[in-house]
C-alpha cells in the first residue's frame, strides 16, 4: 500500500518525509519535480506518475503537494482520499494546513502520521480517535504539561477504535448542549453569451456543529425530502432509515462534521440569482479594446445578494486595464491576467457597472477568444432549492439541547461565457 | 526543561540547538566534528535521569528524521530508552527504532525483549503497539519471534490486537517469503474472525500474501458480505475489490442471456462506428464470446446465484459513502458483476464524485471514460455534468472531452458540437487541439454530421494559431480518407497551406493526402513536389519521408512531369543523415525506377503504392481498457502494475455453490440475512455498553472469569448444521422477528469477541461461581443471578448440582434458554462420566446436552467444581424439563423448571418503536395491574433492578422519569414482551404487560407484582 509520504512546498523543497516501510530515497521525488516543472499550473501536474520502480500519487492542496510513493497495485482513489484526510487532519489539529504550521509541529505531525497508517494501510483516520491518542495542542494544555510533566500522548486505547461508532468517543460532556446545522447550497452553472443557461444544478451540503453530552441519538427531518436526488452521508447516518422514511437518523460525531451532501433533482429548474450584461471588444488594429460589465439581480426570492465578486481571465495579450467601477473596486494582476471586481452587496436600484478600456501588447494580433466570467455570490437565509429542515429530535439523553438551523446559498462553479 | 508541549518544544529546539540542522547535512564530510559535538549533546540528554530531558532530545531526533536528516549514530543512546516509563518518550523511541533498526540490526536486537514483554501486557494498546513495532523492525533474525508473536496475537482476546496481527502478516511476509505457509494458516484463522475491526485488515493481508488462495474465502464469503457495511471505509475498499475477483471465479455471467439474444442480430458495429448503433447493441464483445459457449451448451435460463445477489445488494448502499474510494470500488464491482439493467445505479454516484477534488475527478473521469464506451446509455442523462469550464485543469478538460465524445450519438450530437464550438475558442491550446481531435472522432462515428464537422474544421484552417491549424489538418486528413472524391477542393485548399504551415505533422499529413489523391488534383500535385524538393534538406524527418512518398506516387501516375523531380529528391535522400530516410530512398528507387536488374516486385509498384487504403478508425484510447479491473492503478496507467491481480473471466459453468455453506449452525442465519443500517442502529445503541464494560472489567480478569461464553463458543463449534437450511429461508422474508434475532446474535457475537477463549479451557476445573456477567450489565443490572438446586449434596451422595439461568444467548441454538449447571464434588472419590440421559420432555421441547464431562479428563476429582452450559427449548412454557443426570455409578432424576422471566431475552428498542409495538398489542394482549410498591422499592433505580432481576428484559429509553419501560421477546417464538411500570408519588404504581402470549403475560405480571411489593 502506501510506502512513503513526502510533503513538497511550491518551490520544490521536501520539508517532511515519512516512511511506513523501508526507506525510499527522496530522489524518487525528482520524477515528480520534473513533471511539476513541465506543468504550467500546479493543478496540471498529473496525480499519478509512473517511474521505473515506483508510482507517485500526489495531491495539490493548500499550496502544498502531498506526494505518496507506491510500489504495488493499489486503487489510486484510495491513496488520494487518504492524502486528503491527512491534509484535513492537519487542518483539524492546527487550524490551518501550511508549511509553517507543519514545520512548527513537525514532531506531532510525524506522530500522527505514524498512527494513521500501519505498514501503509490505514489504521486510524477518524479525527476523534486520533485526538484521544495524541491530544491537539492548546495553550492551556501546554501550560499544564509544563507544570505537571504529563504528556500529550494517551495511554489508553481510544474507545472509538473498538466500537462500531468510531466517530464518537465516550464520555463527552458539555455544560451548554447545542446542535447547529448549516444548510449550504451551491449553484453550479454555465451561462452562454446570451445569458441562457447551458447547464445548472444545485449541490448542497449539511454541515453540523454538534456539542452534546453523552450518546445522543438525533433525527433530522426535512419538509421536502423529495427534492433530494442524490445523497452521500457521513458514516454515522443510518442508510436504511433514510431509504424507508427519508429522515436522517444518526449518533453524531463530536464537534464539526459534514453530515450529508446532496444533489437537487435535475428536473427542477434552477433559479439563477444574478444576470450579467457584458460586452468586450478588441479593436481590429490590435492596440486595445473596451470592456463593459453590469451585474443585476434576477431570481433572488426577495433576498439580498451579497459578496458578489466577478473574476475575468483576460487573454494573454492584455497588458493593462483602465476601468471605472460605479460600485466596489477592481484589481488586475498582470502576471496571471486576472481581473477581479469586488462588488459586495447588490443594490437593485442602482446596478453596479464596470467599464473602460483595455490596452494590448503592441504588435500582438487581436485576441480571437473571449474570456469567461466567474461569479461568486452569497445569499443569506435562503436555500435556493427550497429545501427546509422540518425538525430535529433527540433521543437517548435527557437534557434539552439548544438547536439551530441556518441556510445559505452560494455560487459554486458559476461561469458566464462571453 | 521548561516546555513539554510540542508547540514550544519545537520552536525552542529549532532556534537554539536545532539551528545547525538546517544548515548542514550531517553526511557532508567537512563538518563532521561539529556534528558529533551536537549529537553528544543529545546523547547526554538521553542518558540523563529526567524524563523531560529525554523527551526533549527524542523530539529533536524525531524532527531530524522527519526532515530526512540522518540520526543513525544515536542508535545506541536511543535504544537504551526503549523501556522508559514515560509513554511519550517510549513512543518516540519506537518511531526511531522502526526507522533505523534495519541499518543497525545487532543493536536493534537489544530492544526485542522489551517488546516481548509488552506482548504480555494487560493493556491491549500496549500489546498492540509492541506487536506493531516488533513486526516493523525489519531484522531477519527475529523472524521466528515475529511468527510466534503474530500467531499468539491472532488469538488475542482484543480485536484491536488481532487487527494489529493482521497488519503484521504482510510485514513478515515481505521480510521472509518462506514463512508463507505458516502465515496462510494465520490468515485463515483471522478470516474466520467475526469482528468488523479485523475484517478489512485481514483481507488486506490475504491480498498481499496469498491472493491466489481464493478457496480460503468460500467459508467467509457470506460473512464478509454481511459485515461489509460496518467495516471501516478503507477495509471496505479492499474487501470489495477482492470480492469482485472472487465473484468472477464463482458465479456465472449475469448478462449471458442478453448476449444470447444479440447473437441473432449478427456481428454489427464492431468498432461502434456505424452511426445507427444504439447503446443496446454495442455490447461487450468479450462477454459475448465468453457467454456463447455455456449458452450453447445449456440453453437454460440464467438464474443468479443468491450469493451473487447478496454481494450486489450489500454493496449498493455504499454508493452513498463519503469516501470516493469506496464509491469507486462499488462502481467497479457493479460494472464487472451486475446484470446490465442494474449497472445504471452507479452513474449518479460517479457523477457526484465529479464535484470532489481535482485529483479525484481525474481518476473518476478515467474510469467513466472506459465505462462510457461499453455502457453509453448509463451516462447519457448526465451529459451536461461533463461540460467543461474554462477553470478546469487541462488534464480534466481533456478527459471530459473524451467522455463527451464517447457519449455522442445522433440525438445529442448537435448539442455536443455546439459545446465543442465554444471550446475551440478557449485560450488553452492543448485543449483546443484535443477538441479538434474529438470533433474528428464524432465525425467518423456519426455519419450524419460528417460534412458539418468537415466544414467546421476547414474553417479552422484559417485560424491564426498554427497549432489549431495543424491539428485540423491532421484530423481532416483522416476524415477525407473516408470519401475523397467529393472533397478535391478541400485538398486543393490544403495544398496551399504548405507554404505557411510549419508544424511537421501537419505538413506530412498534407503531403500524404496530395500523394494519395494526386489523381484528384493532377495539376497541383507536381507543383507541390517541386516546392518540397526545394526545401527538402531543411524539413523534419517525417516530412522528408512523406516527400519521398509523394515523389514515388507521382512518378508512378505522372512520370512525364515528375521524373526529374523524383530523381532529384531521391538523390538528396540518398545522402541524408537519417538512415531511415536513406533506406526508404534506396528501397523506392529499386522499386519504381525500371532498370534491368529490377526485381519481380517493380511491376507491382503501382499496386503497392496506390492500393486502396482503409479509412482509419478513430478509436478512443480507453477502448478495451476494461480488461483491467476498473478503479485500479493498472487501469489508470493502462499497464500492469506490480502485484496486480488479473480479473478472471467468468467461468463457463458455475463451481459448486455449496462450498460457501457454513456448517457452524448459528452463523448461517446471521450471514445470509441482509445486513442493514437498521441493524447497525440497534447495535450502536448497545455497543457502547460493551465497550464500556470491557473498559471496566479489563481483559485480564475476564480471561478466567467468563466461563459461560467459553463453553458457549466451545459447544458452538461442535454444533451441527441441521438448522442452517431452515433459517436460510426464513431470513429471506426479512421479518421483524429476524431483525431482532439478528440483533441478539450480534450481541452474542460481541460477547464472544471480547472473550474468544479457547475451547479447551471451557471445562477448566476451577470455574468461578456465580457467573459474573460483566458483559451483560445492561441486561441484568443486578449482576447476580439466582441459583437453584438441582441435586442436593446428600441425595447426590456427595455430588451437588446447582443451576442458574445465565441469561447469555445459547449460541448453538438461539431458540434455547441457556442453563448453567455447576457440579461440585464434595465426595471423597472422583465422579466420572457426568452426562444426561433419558430426557422426558413435553412435546415440542428440546434439549441440548452439555458435552460429557470427563471425556478428556475422565473425572471430576474430589473437592473440585466444574460448570457447564446446556440449552433447553422450553417452548415458551414453564413446564419443567425432566431428565436423568448420570455419573459412572448412579443416575438421579432431576428437573429444571424455568421462572417465566427466564423464557425471554432482552431486545433493544427506541422509545418510538416501543410505543408503536405497544399500540399493536392492545386488548386481550394487554394486562394491567395496580400495585403499591414495597418499602425498599421506591425510586426508578430500584424498580429497574427488581424488574430486570425478575425477567430477562432490557430497558427502553423513556422521556419521563415516572415511567420505566422494558422490552424483550420470548426465546422460542420470538413474541414481543413489553413491560411498563408507571410510578406515582404516593408509592402506587401501575404495571402493564403487553404480550401476544397471554399466559406468559399473566404469569409475568404476577412475578413482577411480587417482586415490586417485597
Amino acid at each position: 500500500m502506501i510506502h512513503s509520504l513526502f510533503l513538497v512546498n511550491p518551490s520544490g523543497d521536501i520539508f517532511l518525509e515519512k516512511h511506513w516501510k523501508s526507506v525510499v530515497s527522496r530522489s524518487v521525488c525528482d520524477y515528480f519535480l520534473e513533471a511539476r516543472e513541465k506543468a504550467l499550473d500546479p493543478e496540471d501536474v498529473p496525480p499519478v506518475i509512473s517511474t521505473p520502480h515506483h508510482y507517485l500519487i500526489s495531491i495539490y492542496r493548500d499550496k502544498l503537494f502531498f506526494l505518496s510513493v507506491i510500489q504495488t497495485e493499489v486503487p489510486p482513489l484510495f491513496v488520494i482520499e487518504f492524502l486528503h484526510r491527512v491534509a484535513e487532519m492537519i487542518q483539524d489539529y492546527f487550524g490551518e494546513c501550511s508549511e509553517t504550521v507543519i514545520k512548527d509541529n513537525v514532531v506531532m505531525v510525524y506522530e500522527l502520521l505514524e498512527e494513521m497508517l500501519d505498514n501503509g494501510f490505514p489504521l486510524a483516520t477518524e479525527s476523534n480517535v486520533l485526538k484521544e491518542m495524541i491530544r491537539p495542542p492548546t495553550i492551556l494544555r501546554s501550560v499544564v504539561n509544563t507544570l505537571t510533566g504529563s504528556s500529550n500522548v494517551g495511554d489508553k486505547l481510544p474507545t472509538g477504535q473498538l466500537s462500531t461508532i468510531p466517530w464518537r468517543r465516550a464520555g463527552v460532556k458539555y455544560t451548554n448542549n447545542e446542535a447547529y446545522f448549516d444548510v449550504v447550497e451551491e449553484i453550479d452553472a454555465i451561462l452562454d453569451r446570451t445569458g441562457t443557461t447551458v447547464f445548472a444544478e444545485i449541490q448542497g451540503v449539511v454541515e453540523a456543529c454538534v456539542k452534546l453530552s453523552g450518546m445522543p441519538d438525533l433525527t433530522l427531518s426535512f419538509m421536502n425530502p423529495r427534492l433530494l436526488d442524490d445523497v452521500s452521508f457521513h458514516p454515522c447516518v443510518r442508510y436504511k432509515r433514510w431509504e424507508s422514511e427519508r429522515v436522517l437518523s444518526f449518533i453524531p460525531p463530536d464537534g464539526n462534521f459534514t453530515l450529508m451532501t446532496y444533489h437537487v433533482n435535475a428536473q427542477n429548474l434552477v433559479a439563477i440569482p444574478v444576470y450579467v450584461k457584458h460586452s468586450i471588444n478588441f479593436f481590429e488594429s490590435g492596440s486595445g479594446g473596451r470592456l463593459d460589465l453590469t451585474v443585476g439581480p434576477k431570481q433572488t426570492m426577495g433576498k439580498t445578494v451579497e459578496g458578489v465578486l466577478v473574476t475575468v481571465h483576460m487573454p494573454k495579450t492584455v497588458l493593462s486595464v483602465s476601468l471605472n467601477a460605479t460600485q466596489g473596486s477592481y484589481t488586475y494582476d498582470n502576471a496571471t491576467k486576472v481581473l477581479v471586481w469586488d462588488i459586495g452587496k447588490l443594490n437593485p436600484q442602482k446596478l453596479p457597472n464596470l467599464r473602460g478600456s483595455l490596452s494590448l501588447q503592441t504588435g500582438a494580433p487581436k485576441p480571437e477568444e473571449n474570456p469567461s466570467l466567474n461569479i461568486d455570490l452569497k445569499i443569506q437565509q435562503l436555500a435556493i432549492s427550497g429545501l427546509k429542515v422540518n425538525r430535529l429530535d433527540m433521543f437517548g439523553e435527557k437534557y434539552k439541547p439548544f438547536k439551530g438551523v441556518k441556510y445559505i446559498t452560494k455560487a459554486g462553479k458559476f461561469q458566464v461565457r462571453m | 526543561m521548561s516546555a513539554n508541549s510540542a508547540f514550544n518544544e519545537e520552536k525552542g529546539g529549532s532556534s537554539n540547538v536545532g539551528e545547525p540542522e538546517y544548515g548542514h547535512d550531517p553526511a557532508s564530510g567537512g563538518i563532521f566534528s561539529s556534528d558529533y559535538k551536537r549529537h553528544d549533546d543529545l546523547k547526554e540528554m538521553l542518558d540523563s535521569n529526567k524524563d523531560s530531558l529525554k523527551l526533549e532530545a527524542m523530539k529533536r531526533i524525531v524532527a531530524m528524521i522527519a526532515r530526512g536528516k540522518n540520526a543513525s549514530d544515536l542508535f545506541p543512546a536511543v535504544v537504551k530508552n526503549v523501556a522508559c516509563k514515560n509513554i511519550e518518550v517510549k513512543k518516540l523511541v519506537y518511531v526511531y527504532l522502526v526507522r533505523y533498526a534495519e541499518e543497525q540490526q545487532d543493536l536493534a536486537l537489544l530492544s526485542i525483549s522489551t517488546f516481548q514483554r509488552g506482548l504480555k501486557d494487560p493493556n491491549q494498546l500496549i500489546r498492540a503497539s509492541a506487536l506493531r513495532v516488533l513486526s516493523s523492525i525489519r531484522v531477519t533474525i527475529i523472524v521466528p519471534i515475529m511468527m510466534l508473536a503474530i500467531k499468539e496475537a491472532a488469538s488475542d482476546m482484543s480485536p484491536y490486537v488481532r487487527k494489529t496481527a493482521a497488519h503484521a502478516i504482510p510485514k513478515l511476509y515481505s521480510l521472509d517469503p518462506d514463512q508463507k505457509d505458516c502465515l496462510i494458516e494465520v490468515i485463515e484463522k483471522l478470516l474466520a474472525d467475526k469482528t468488523t475491526l479485523v475484517a478489512g485488515s485481514v483481507v488486506m493481508a490475504f491480498e498481499e500474501v496469498c491472493p491466489e488462495r481464493i478457496d480460503l474465502i468460500h467459508k467467509n464469503y457470506r460473512k464478509l458480505c454481511n459485515l461489509l457495511i460496518d467495516v471501516e471505509e478503507w477495509g471496505q475498499v479492499v474487501i470489495i475489490n477482492m470480492l469482485t475477483r472472487y465473484a468472477r471465479t464463482q458465479f456465472l455471467n449475469p448478462n449471458m442471456n442478453e448476449s444470447l439474444l444479440e447473437e441473432g442480430g449478427g456481428e454489427k458495429a464492431f468498432y461502434g462506428s456505424d452511426g445507427d448503433d444504439d447503446e443496446e447493441e454495442d455490447k461487450d464483445e468479450k462477454d459475448k464470446k465468453k457467454a456463447e459457449a455455456p449458452s450453447v451448451v445449456k440453453r437454460k435460463p440464467y438464474v443468479m446465484d443468491p450469493d451473487h445477489r447478496l454481494l450486489l445488494r450489500n454493496t449498493k448502499p455504499l454508493l452513498q459513502s463519503r469516501n470516493a474510494a469506496v464509491v469507486m470500488a462499488v462502481a467497479q464491482l457493479y460494472f464487472h458483476l451486475a446484470p446490465k439493467a442494474e449497472v445504471g445505479v452507479i452513474a449518479k454516484a460517479l457523477v457526484r464524485l465529479m464535484r470532489s477534488h481535482s485529483e479525484v475527478q481525474y481518476v473518476v473521469l478515467q474510469n467513466v471514460a472506459t465505462m462510457s464506451i461499453k455502457r453509453r446509455g448509463m451516462f447519457e442523462p448526465y451529459l451536461k455534468s461533463f461540460y467543461i469550464r474554462s477553470t478546469d485543469p487541462t488534464q480534466i478538460k481533456v478527459l471530459k472531452l473524451e467522455v463527451l465524445t464517447n457519449l455522442a450519438n445522433e440525438t445529442n450530437i448537435s448539442t455536443i458540437l455546439r459545446e465543442f464550438q465554444t471550446y475551440i475558442k478557449s485560450m488553452d491550446k492543448d485543449f483546443v487541439a484535443a477538441t479538434i481531435q474529438a470533433i474528428g472522432r464524432c465525425a467518423t462515428n456519426i455519419g450524419e454530421v460528417r460534412d458539418t464537422c468537415l466544414n467546421g474544421l476547414v474553417q479552422l484552417l484559417s485560424n491564426r494559431d498554427e497549432l489549431v491549424v495543424a491539428e485540423s489538418v491532421v484530423v481532416i486528413k483522416k476524415l477525407l480518407q473516408m470519401q475523397p472524391e467529393q472533397h478535391s477542393d478541400i485538398i486543393k485548399h490544403m495544398a496551399k497551406l504548405t507554404d505557411n504551415i510549419q508544424v511537421p505533422m501537419a505538413r506530412a499529413s498534407i503531403l500524404w493526402l496530395i500523394g494519395e489523391y494526386c489523381e484528384h488534383v493532377p495539376k497541383i500535385a507536381p507543383d507541390v513536389l517541386r516546392k518540397m524538393a526545394k526545401t527538402f534538406t531543411n524539413e523534419e524527418d517525417i516530412v522528408k519521408l512523406q516527400i519521398i512518398n509523394l515523389a514515388a506516387k507521382l512518378y508512378l501516375t505522372n512520370s512525364k512531369q515528375t521524373k526529374l523531380l523524383t530523381q532529384y529528391v531521391l538523390n538528396l535522400a540518398k545522402y541524408d543523415q537519417n538512415y531511415d530516410i536513406r533506406d526508404r530512398a534506396r528501397f523506392i528507387r529499386q522499386l519504381i525506377v525500371p532498370t534491368d536488374k529490377s526485381g519481380a516486385l517493380s511491376k507491382y509498384a503501382k499496386k503497392l503504392f496506390l492500393a486502396l487504403k482503409p479509412a482509419p478508425v478513430l478509436e478512443s484510447p480507453f477502448k478495451d481498457r476494461d480488461h483491467f479491473q476498473l478503479g485500479s492503478l493498472s487501469h489508470l496507467l493502462n499497464a500492469k502494475a506490480g502485484g496486480y491481480q488479473e480479473l478472471p473471466d467468468w467461468p463457463e459453468a458455475a463451481p459448486d455453490p455449496s462450498v460457501r455453506n457454513v456448517e457452524v449452525k448459528e452463523s448461517v442465519p446471521e450471514w445470509t440475512k441482509c445486513s442493514s443500517r437498521e441493524k447497525r442502529k440497534e447495535k450502536k445503541v448497545e455497543k457502547p455498553f460493551y465497550s464500556d464494560s470491557e473498559g471496566e472489567s479489563g481483559p485480564t480478569e475476564s480471561a478466567d472469569s467468563d466461563t459461560a461464553s467459553d463453553s458457549e463458543s466451545g459447544s458452538e463449534e461442535s454444533g451441527s448444521g441441521s438448522e442452517s437450511e431452515e433459517s436460510d429461508q426464513q431470513s429471506e422474508s426479512g421479518s421483524e422477528e429476524d431483525e431482532e434475532e439478528e440483533e441478539r446474535k450480534k450481541k452474542k457475537e460481541k460477547i464472544k469477541d471480547i472473550f474468544p477463549l479457547n475451547i479447551s479451557v471451557c471445562l477448566a476445573d476451577h470455574a468461578i461461581f456465580p457467573l459474573p456477567v460483566s458483559t451483560n450489565q445492561t441486561i441484568t443490572p443486578s449482576g447476580n443471578l439466582k441459583t437453584y438446586e438441582l441435586l442436593h449434596r446428600i441425595t447426590g451422595e456427595g455430588l451437588s448440582v446447582e443451576y442458574c439461568f445465565s441469561r447469555q444467548p445459547f449460541s448453538p441454538d438461539p431458540h434455547m434458554v441457556a442453563v448453567q449447571i455447576q457440579f461440585t464434588n464434595s465426595a471423597a472419590s472422583e465422579a466420572k462420566n457426568l452426562h444426561i440421559e433419558d430426557a422426558k420432555l413435553q412435546s415440542g421441547m428440546r434439549m441440548k446436552e452439555f458435552p460429557e464431562i470427563g471425556h478428556h479428563r475422565c473425572t471430576l476429582p474430589a473437592g473440585e467444581t466444574v460448570s457447564v452450559v446446556m440449552g433447553i427449548d422450553f417452548c415458551d412454557s414453564t413446564q419443567a424439563a425432566n431428565f436423568q443426570l448420570c455419573t459412572h455409578t448412579r443416575k438421579f432424576f432431576v428437573s429444571i423448571q424455568p421462572p417465566v422471566g427466564e423464557l425471554m431475552m432482552p431486545i433493544f428498542m427506541t422509545e418510538n418503536e416501543f410505543k408503536k409495538e405497544q399500540g399493536q398489542l392492545m386488548g386481550m394482549n394487554e394486562i394491567t395491574e395496580k400495585v403499591t410498591l414495597g418499602e425498599k422499592c421506591h425510586g426508578e433505580h430500584a424498580v429497574i433492578q427488581r424488574v430486570t432481576t425478575a425477567a430477562n428484559l432490557s430497558r427502553v429509553p423513556c422521556g419521563s422519569d415516572k415511567e420505566c419501560r422494558f422490552a424483550g421477546k420470548t426465546v422460542t417464538s420470538g413474541s414481543l414482551v413489553l413491560v411498563s411500570v408507571v410510578t406515582k408519588d404516593n408509592g402506587a404504581a401501575q404495571v402493564t404487560v403487553n404480550c401476544e402470549k397471554m399466559v406468559i403475560g399473566t404469569m409475568l405480571v404476577k412475578d413482577i407484582l411480587q417482586t415490586l411489593t417485597q
